[in-house]
């Protein structure tokens, strides 16, 4: 992996709406019960504008700026042997559905372990008023040649 | 102390209570959901062949399925009482998903702190007929007002 990504921050990415189906869709797929993420008016009585998204949904928006990273012509990352080390979020607010988001990614370390690399990228995911909803961080580890 | 769903109450956590606990079958039919609703196509969540030529014994369930499921006993708790403001976790070792009998994924969620304005949730997360633990240092950061 090239030792120069560190401190690199990519472009943002284009606008992602958040749809009140998608927040369903993946509220079901990692087997959610709660009624904040499938009925607006749970939701609304909670004091959200629409349905609220899952913890992890986060990571549908911070997959785009990842793609960039791994996608960099320069990173010397191979796919294939990539594992996913660690992953975090933090958030200001949850999301919710009508949501307008985009991600910026900073790599904010690469280091070499016993001949595995590992890149930590941090994902700041801010609303259309520009204001902060969640950073992901995933630490990324690459194995090296066996 | 069992807490009970939807009413978590931030003066009545101790440290060590055990809030939420669950146990979560996982199938191949899982695996191609979440696929579907996160984008994440990797075939070594739905093709054998290909996980075991990447050295893996078989398929395997995405980690942030695993993440994202093992996060629900928290948010069932909190209702609408609170919300979860930070969540981290280590992937320590894979989740197989056979296509017969698919996983099991057991989930206990523990206080591990308490302070003025939340608490921290420490999940232990294990899988499999051996319980061994497929997520480490999984930490739910929750926000609840004083009571």
């Amino acid at each position: 992996m090239n030792p120069e990504l560190q401190g690199r921050q990519f472009p943002p990415t284009a606008a992602y709406l958040v749809g009140r189906e998608k927040v369903r869709e993946f509220a079901a797929a990692v087997l959610s019960t709660s009624p904040l993420n499938f009925d607006t008016d749970a939701a609304i009585a909670a004091g959200f504008a629409d349905v609220v998204a899952p913890p992890t949904f986060a990571v549908v928006i911070q997959e785009r700026t990842l793609a960039q990273l791994l996608g960099a012509p320069d990173a010397g990352i191979d796919f294939a042997r990539v594992v996913h080390g660690d992953q975090r979020f933090s958030y200001s607010r949850p999301i919710v559905a009508g949501d307008q988001l985009v991600a910026q990614l900073t790599v904010s370390s690469v280091k070499s372990l016993g001949g595995h690399s590992m890149v930590t990228a941090d994902s700041v995911i801010t609303d259309a008023s520009g204001a902060h909803v969640v950073t992901a961080i995933s630490t990324l580890v690459v194995r090296g040649d066996e | 102390m069992s807490a009970q769903a939807g009413v978590a109450d931030l003066g009545a956590l101790s440290v060590g209570d055990i809030v939420a606990e669950k146990t979560f079958e996982i199938s191949r039919d899982t695996l191609v959901h979440y696929a579907g609703a996160s984008g994440d196509f990797n075939p070594i969540h739905y093709r054998d062949d290909i996980a075991r030529e990447v050295g893996l014994d078989g398929v395997l369930a995405h980690g942030m399925l695993t993440m994202g499921v093992a996060v629900q006993p928290v948010v069932d708790w909190l209702g609408a009482s609170g919300t979860v403001v930070d969540y981290q976790v280590r992937f320590t070792r894979p989740v197989f998903v056979e296509p017969d009998t698919g996983a099991t994924v057991r989930v206990v969620a523990k206080v591990g702190v308490v302070d003025g304005d939340g608490a921290r949730i420490d999940l232990t997360v294990t899988a499999g007929e051996a319980n061994l633990t497929v997520l480490g240092k999984a930490q739910v950061r929750v926000a609840l007002p004083a009571t």
